[in-house]
């Protein structure tokens, strides 16, 4: 029993003494009325001859309650229950529960670390590795990635072959120990409104050769004074800093004429939170591999 | 005692039933309004900022209470499942205390730094943005209503009242702290709020340590409102 929980010695006294008494006081109530001579009535009288009997308990009631009382007792001696008196068997909620988990951890830490210490790839193909890591990935990032791990809109898909901040395994590491803060600054202020229209088609349409040239022209002329230091003059993105690709057909936060147009109007901010203290290095370590092997894995 | 007498006297009938049920309360409940365990906050339990305030009276006015949960027991399936088991002590501060009964959602004690506020706030707009299977009700008019800050200051005065130890500075300052907050910047900093406090991680033998220690200490808070 920790210090806080340490009931002062009136407190302890005053449960111990009231609950001793308490079942002192069941017995004596319930022997000072087993001794009641058969026979008697209590001269209550209804509907003219139906009268109510003074008869001592029944003996099996007697003993049954008796046997509560032994019940009692000896819960009292064993278990917690008497103000700081422990018990005999020391138990507690606590503890119990601390003794389980020491051996989950302990079964799983076997399982674990033995897998964990293999190299990712080797695990991605993995049966075992990967439906631990399955588990691990519906528990902590199905919320966000979706259980199909397609990402939604904002949230980034971990099953296809793009990666915004690299997919080999020590960037995947990385992006689930550290996790990852992503910011696309807001241009609101810095463009002027005729060219806005002209740098969204731009944008969208990368790779579109139906997008008319002197739109391109123009919006091209104003990526490279906004965009390009970040996003690349071949519009490529940077994965060591997690600046997406905009030539390719995904968009973290929705390829509308609309949504780009908000992304370079007011900015993103995405936030990839760290798990290094929510999970063990053996279980980043699965998840990792279960990851990789989504995208990289046919 | 002769049974008739009990019988026939109605108040004494009364006022012996009244000292008899009385002993079960006397015995269970008056001494934990005497133990420190129950009456003093947990160690490192952190003062709610105004916007946490905030969002703490839109929780209770949206009745999350009645869909989630904010007590991890002490069993070991929750403990792994969501954090450290919750302590009395955490709730000192909390009026009402927010432990709930069911569990339709998720408990929500050790909620944050697990998502980001902006996971947040497209899960309150519409959770099945995120979430396809959930079957939360969207509360997408959060945004549309804004934080008043006087309200704020009011609502640390009462709990002041209460027993909170909000300084004279933190309640005048509720104001400006809120300052354009909408009530969904509140909610989620409330939620982003609810986590271990970080002294209360128990002496445990060391194959748990690491993650008992792990969701006290939980990482740091994620991103800004947006």
């Amino acid at each position: 029993m920790n210090m806080l929980e340490q009931l002062s010695g009136f407190w302890h006294w005053f449960i111990v003494l009231l609950t001793l008494v308490s079942i002192a006081g069941c017995l004596w109530l319930l022997f000072a009325n087993a001794k009641a001579p058969g026979g008697s009535d209590t001269g209550h009288v209804w509907d003219e001859d139906l009268r109510e009997y003074n008869n001592p308990l029944p003996r099996w009631w007697l003993v049954l309650f008796v046997l509560t009382v032994v019940f009692a007792l000896g819960y009292l001696a064993f278990y917690p229950g008497l103000g700081n008196f422990g018990g005999r068997l020391q138990w507690s909620s606590d503890g119990q529960m601390q003794q389980q988990l020491a051996q989950v951890e302990q079964a799983r830490n076997q399982r674990y670390v033995a897998l964990a210490s293999r190299p990712i790839p080797a695990n991605a193909v993995d049966p075992e590795a990967r439906a631990l890591g399955r588990g691990l990935f519906m528990a902590n990032c199905a919320g966000c990635h979706g259980a199909d791990a397609r990402g939604a809109l904002g949230f980034p898909n971990l099953a296809d072959k793009d990666w915004l901040y690299g997919g080999d395994p020590e960037a995947i590491l990385a992006s689930i120990r550290d996790g990852r803060a992503g910011q696309m600054p807001n241009f609101n202020a810095m463009l002027k409104a005729e060219v806005v229209d002209d740098l969204v088609r731009t944008v969208r349409g990368w790779s579109d050769p139906a997008l008319p040239a002197e739109v391109r022209a123009r919006g091209m002329k104003q990526y490279a004074y906004t965009c390009a230091a970040c996003h690349g003059p071949e519009g490529r993105g940077n994965p060591a800093i997690g600046i997406p690709n905009l030539a390719d057909a995904t968009w973290l936060h929705g390829g509308s004429y609309e949504s780009v147009r908000q992304s370079i109007l007011f900015g993103r901010r995405s936030n990839m939170p760290a798990h290094r203290d929510l999970l063990s290095d053996a279980e980043i370590h699965l998840l990792a591999a279960y990851v990789y092997g989504l995208a990289e894995v046919p | 005692m002769k049974h008739e007498i009990l019988e026939k006297n109605v108040v004494l009938l009364a006022v012996l039933i009244l000292a008899a049920i009385s002993i079960g309360g006397l015995v269970e409940i008056v001494p934990l309004m005497n133990q420190k365990a129950a009456t003093q906050p947990s160690p490192g339990l952190a003062l709610r900022t105004p916007l946490e305030v905030a969002g703490r009276d839109v929780y209770i006015r949206e009745g999350c209470y009645n869909c989630h949960s904010q007590m991890v027991r002490s069993l070991h399936e929750e403990v792994m499942r969501y954090g450290p088991a919750g302590q009395a002590g955490e709730s000192v501060w909390d009026h009402p205390f927010q432990w709930g009964s069911k569990r339709t959602g998720p408990d929500l004690s050790r909620i944050g730094g697990r998502y980001s506020d902006d996971w947040h706030r497209i899960h309150l707009n519409n959770p099945r943005d995120v979430v396809p299977e959930s079957n939360m009700p969207a509360y997408h008019w959060l945004t549309e209503q804004a934080v008043d800050g006087e309200e704020v200051a009011a609502m640390m005065r009462a709990l002041r009242l209460a027993g909170v130890p909000f300084s004279e500075q933190d309640i005048v300052g509720a104001p400006e702290a809120v300052a354009g907050k909408n009530q969904m910047n509140a909610l989620i900093a409330y939620l982003q709020s609810l986590r271990a406090p970080k002294a209360a991680a128990p002496a445990t033998p060391a194959a748990t340590t690491q993650r008992t220690a792990a969701a006290a200490a939980a990482g740091p808070a994620t991103g800004e409102q947006p």
